[in-house]
């Protein structure tokens, strides 16, 4: 029914920042077609005037900010805040040049 | 001291209990053996160690076994008992889903991205089983990013049922559940996103309790999609399941979306008696595709609550079918914004490319191919155009989910009903259809979408010996109502009682 062009999923990858395969591009051209067959079952339902509910937790409690009190709480120590970071320099994460300096 | 209660005190106990396999014992029986003074927490911790080592390499459930620091734990939980203490779960030996921080101890979500990941933190469920005196065994392997229904996503390993070894655990939880179901943990934790908890108790004859979104805190929780995911508990028994889930329940100001309403006693709930109960059978989970075998035992266990004096009466639930698509695009939707984070900056390996951008790209390539395909139909159903054809009819879909639930619990208290529409499947079956392995999971994944609690009990076994489970759903925060119906089915039945075979 409905089909995803090579370039529709090579627009999406890019959107999410996934480096794809052309076997991957080919692949999920197709399942993901599949998949959004299936979900088109959807328009079957009335929906008009229905509210959406992004979070069901709005029918527990009462809907609305949370917010701590602003106090102020000792951080994780730097080291361990850095540990897992592939690369780090001057208590920061380091990332790749993204502003040319010249 | 009495010569007679000299013969039948601790002293003979220790010798009983010391001379059998402890690894058969179930959660309370340890517990009460611990505080009886009759074992000690590690020659229990070494006895699931002991256990771990013998049959895990053919189960494969653990992802990382904590073997020093469950020692470690086991010695000052027997100092706290030697002391007096005596704290639920204090001494016990439990497994913890590789979903969940925990400080010092890799954490993968079962996927390369994280591989090497050490979090500096505990989450705060994981906290809670430490200050209860839990001995942590290690972290069970799971789908990756918990997506699937089989554990087969894993990017390290499948699990495979200790039941059949062929076939799989379930998932996404299936470390936890072939890790209880194995006896190579007395409890475990695993998280429920659309079924992860009850399916794999039910492949395993275990029992999975999935609780009300918000009843137990989801910080430092790996996240999947955050409006459904919640953590879960696994044991051999209602009690065992009861137990851990009192302990760890409960309000975390961390988790913004953790409810503040206090815990119930809830192993005083544990009553066993169902006269009056309000049982209601959804028609529209007993339709074509429920495997004949499964539905037969699901509906003499429904007959079995009506002996125990529940009122049983059918119910609708008229919008189940659309439960599948309606999660679908919100699970993935979800995901695709929660696993943005995963860019090779903060945490996880990096694959250096041209520039940033590129070097994000090529990082995000260590995604499993399911893992992919979620943030790829997410992001699609998230996009400008396409945002309300998807995304926006799925949120007004759920709607329609959460007032089938509120009519039908208008008029009964528990709904029962299949867990899976089949017994465990063969490894690879449905590997790379993720249709199909979404279909394992249409029974469970509707409250989700409602926030509601469900738990899977064992309610018999098919031709092939493999393990069925009833699914007990109740309204939102009614955990007692489901554990209570759940505890007068098991102690009428023996389907629990057995266990299987490893490699047998």
């Amino acid at each position: 029914m409905m089909a995803l062009t090579k370039d529709e999923v090579q627009k999406i990858a890019h959107l999410a920042r996934l480096a794809l395969t052309d076997e991957e591009v080919a692949e999920y051209q197709h399942q993901i077609s599949d998949i959004l067959d299936y979900v088109a079952m959807l328009s079957e339902l009335d929906l008009a005037d229905l509210p959406p509910t992004a979070h069901a937790v709005g029918h527990l409690v009462a809907q609305q900010n949370v917010m701590r009190a602003d106090i102020v709480a000792p951080s994780l120590p730097m080291d361990e805040v850095l540990h897992n970071a592939p690369q780090h320099a001057q208590n920061q994460f380091q990332i790749q040049t993204v502003l040319d300096d010249s | 001291m009495g010569v007679q209660e000299a013969m039948t005190g601790p002293s003979v106990l220790f010798f009983f209990v010391n001379a059998m396999d402890l690894t058969t014992l179930t959660l309370t029986e340890l517990r009460d053996a611990l505080w009886a003074g009759q074992v000690t927490s590690v020659v229990a911790t070494e006895a699931m160690l002991d256990r771990i080592v013998a049959v895990d390499n053919e189960v494969k459930s653990y992802l990382t076994v904590t073997d020093d620091l469950a020692l470690e734990q086991a010695a000052a939980a027997d100092k706290r008992l030697a002391a007096g203490e005596r704290t639920p779960l204090l001494g016990v030996p439990v497994a913890v889903k590789d979903m969940f921080c925990t400080r010092g101890v890799a954490t993968t979500a079962g996927s390369k991205i994280l591989e090497g990941f050490v979090p500096p933190y505990n989450a705060f469920v994981v906290d809670k089983l430490a200050e209860a005196g839990a001995v942590l065994l290690g972290k069970t392997n799971t789908d990756e990013f918990a997506m699937g229904s089989s554990t087969e996503t894993s990017a390290y390993f499948a699990t495979h049922n200790p039941w059949d070894l062929e076939r799989v655990p379930g998932g996404s939880s299936g470390g936890s559940a072939a890790a209880v179901a194995g006896r190579m943990a007395y409890a475990a934790f695993g998280t429920d996103t659309g079924g992860s908890v009850r399916q794999p108790a039910s492949f395993c004859n275990i029992v999975g309790l999935r609780p009300t979104y918000g009843r137990m805190s989801r910080w430092g929780v790996v996240a999947y999609a955050s409006s459904l995911d919640q953590v879960g508990v696994f044991g051999r028994t209602v009690a065992d399941v009861t137990a851990m889930f009192q302990a760890t329940a409960g309000f975390d100001p961390r988790d913004s979306t953790s409810l503040n309403v206090p815990v119930p006693n809830y192993e005083a709930a544990l009553t066993g008696d169902i006269r009056g109960l309000r049982v209601g059978v959804p028609k529209e989970y007993f339709i074509e595709g429920l495997d004949g075998e499964v539905e037969t035992a699901v509906r003499a266990a429904i007959n079995q609550l009506a002996d125990l004096g529940a009122d049983i009466r059918e119910i609708s639930l008229p919008h189940s079918r659309y439960a599948l698509p309606i999660y679908y695009l919100i699970a993935t939707a979800e995901a695709s914004t929660n696993l943005a984070r995963y860019d090779g900056v903060r945490y996880g390996p990096r694959v250096a490319g041209a520039d940033v951008i590129d070097s994000v790209q090529k990082t995000r390539a260590l995604f499993g191919a399911e893992t992919k395909k979620r943030i790829m139909l997410g992001t699609y159903a998230l996009s400008t155009g396409y945002y309300d054809e998807y995304y926006g009819k799925a949120l007004q879909g759920r709607t329609l989910i959460i007032n089938d639930f509120n009519k039908a619990f208008a008029d009964v208290d528990v709904i029962a009903g299949p867990v899976s529409p089949t017994t465990a499947f063969k490894l690879g079956e449905k590997v790379n259809d993720s249709l199909a392995l979404f279909l394992a999971d249409i029974f469970t994944l509707p409250l989700n979408l409602s926030a509601s609690c469900g738990l899977s009990v064992p309610c018999g076994f098919d031709g092939r010996g493999l393990p069925i489970g009833l699914q007990l759903i109740g309204n939102t925060l009614q955990e007692a109502t489901i554990l209570n119906a759940a505890f007068a089915y098991e102690q009428a039945t023996e389907w629990h009682l057995r266990q299987p075979v490893i490699g047998g």
